[in-house]
């Protein structure tokens, strides 16, 4: 068995991506439109909430990425600081605006979803607000890498941020629970509560948050070769210019 | 079609909203992913040319 | 570290070194406030804690560019890195001598300010208590971010991108201080949250204000 760190080359890194990118895509867009088919189509509406609890199938599975989306820059860019491998630090940089669109979809169907049930579009709940801190972190990160010339420069730079940032993030999370009680509800998902959302909510809803993951996946296999592609690019015209 | 009731502006919106921004994120990544290509095979063309 | 922190007092009392700059910012957007909502001293005095943190946190973010720019641009920020002084304590002290231009100026001023804005008799020790506490974790985050920002041209618009959502926690915690005392609510538990998260700012940032330099001067 090799080393997982052998994708660390990106030449390695090229051949194994290129090799599953078509598998992730293809199960991404199974999962995301089978699931998304059958929570608009065969599933029941909900005796309170109406057709709306349709919304569930994409708000959901949005915000459980957004938050993982981070999650998983933070990990590569500890690979990029510790090991120094440049693909890690080209995926962070390739999954920060897939992070920042899946947030807005959270904040947007949310804002969509809250108006018929709680009468209004935005209300300053905890949870709500610190969503929104995550999409300001998004851009922040996304704004670094565009502003820093020196590739390497920039993977350090936004490397720090994303630490610093993630602590803050956590900080904001519970400051804004002193700040504010929210009208959110509690988590519907986890593990060890006793009522869950309904069976017939559940598995069309698994399915989406399975078809969110691997989009991420494809996604940010897809934009790491490109950007391995660009670092070559940038390496063979800065060589022609000194050569 | 499911009968949405009175709610279908919301889901409609919302569905169309999330499913376009997702398209646009994927067709992106693909327009920047050729042009880098492209421009990375001109630029190894080139050099394998006189060499 | 001393010197250093003297050194770049002098330099912002110098003309031109922008000391003030940040005072008259914090006056007028104080001031602009009852323009855009209106004169009834009632509503005023509500929000006059939010805005007076506001105004405090957005003047501080006003000068922070300038904490590093003029040493990286004339090269003694690179003097210095080279210096014994390890890059840490440079941070430290460069945020100290930031507070001590911006952030104190501020904490006297705000109770002045909160007349003009009608602010509760009970809130203005509250108010003062609050800034000096959470305005030196201000500094220290804001330190942070120019360091980030340091070798960025017109870095400015990316420094506030950067540096306002990490001001979120101090700017909730500090403002409920000053408006729980307006309300005779204790307003001890906020303020003892912000100065955690300011002794925790000024311990843990200059690590990270040091790190993004060293990337910067490489």
């Amino acid at each position: 068995m090799s080393s997982l760190w052998e994708y660390a080359n990106p030449r390695k890194f090229m051949a194994t991506s290129g090799a599953l990118l078509p598998w992730v895509s293809g199960l991404a867009v199974l999962c995301l439109v089978g699931g998304l088919f059958w929570g608009f189509f065969l599933t029941p509406d909900d005796f309170r909430q109406g057709s709306t609890v349709k919304i569930i199938y994409l708000h959901v599975p949005a915000a459980i990425m957004a938050i993982n989306v981070w999650l998983m820059m933070l990990v590569a860019s500890l690979i990029w600081l510790i090991r120094r491998h440049h693909v890690s630090a080209l995926a962070a940089k390739a999954a920060a605006p897939v992070g920042a669109v899946f947030t807005a979809i959270a904040l947007f169907t949310g804002a969509v979803w809250g108006q018929p049930m709680w009468g209004t579009w935005w209300e300053w709940d905890p949870r709500l607000t610190s969503f929104l801190i995550l999409f300001l972190f998004y851009l922040g990160y996304i704004a670094m890498w565009e502003a820093v010339e020196n590739p390497d420069a920039a993977a350090d730079l936004t490397t720090v941020l994303c630490l610093v940032g993630s602590v803050f993030a956590v900080i904001s999370r519970y400051a804004l629970l002193f700040w504010n009680q929210g009208l959110h509800q509690g988590a519907s998902l986890s593990m060890d509560a006793e009522q869950n959302v309904a069976d017939v909510f559940w598995y069309p809803l698994v399915t989406c948050i399975a078809g969110f993951f691997l989009l991420f996946l494809a996604l940010v296999l897809y934009r790491t070769r490109t950007e391995i592609r660009a670092r070559r690019l940038r390496a063979l015209l800065a060589q022609e210019r000194t050569a | 079609m499911p009968d949405l009731g009175r709610y279908a502006t919301e889901v409609l919106t919302a569905y169309g909203v999330s499913i376009v921004a997702l398209a646009a994120l994927v067709w992106l990544s693909v327009r920047q992913a050729r042009r880098v290509r492209r421009r990375l095979e001109d630029v190894e063309a080139r050099r394998r040319a006189p060499g | 570290m001393i010197a250093l922190i003297l050194r770049d007092l002098r330099l912002a009392f110098r003309a031109g070194g922008g000391f003030g700059l940040a005072l008259a910012f914090f006056l007028i957007v104080v001031v602009l406030v009852p323009f855009g909502v209106g004169p009834e001293t009632g509503r005023l005095s509500g929000i006059a804690p939010g805005i007076l943190w506001l105004g405090a946190l957005l003047a501080c973010l006003l000068s922070l560019d300038r904490v590093f720019q003029l040493d990286w641009e004339d090269g003694s920020l690179e003097l210095l890195a080279t210096s014994a002084l390890p890059l840490e304590t440079l941070a430290f002290a460069k945020a100290i001598a930031h507070w001590l231009t911006t952030g104190l100026p501020l904490v006297v001023a705000a109770p002045l300010l909160g007349v003009m804005l009608n602010l509760p008799g009970p809130a203005y020790p509250w108010l003062a208590a609050s800034l000096a506490v959470g305005t030196p974790g201000l500094s220290a985050i804001g330190t942070f971010g120019a360091a980030l920002t340091v070798g960025i041209k017109r870095g400015g618009l990316l420094l506030s991108l950067l540096v306002l959502p990490l001001y979120v926690p101090s700017l909730i915690f500090g403002a409920m201080t000053a408006t729980r005392a307006a309300e005779a609510l204790d307003p001890l538990p906020p303020l003892a949250l912000l100065a955690g998260l300011s002794l925790a700012a000024a311990a843990a940032m200059p690590f990270a204000a040091a790190g993004a330099l060293r990337v910067n001067l490489r």
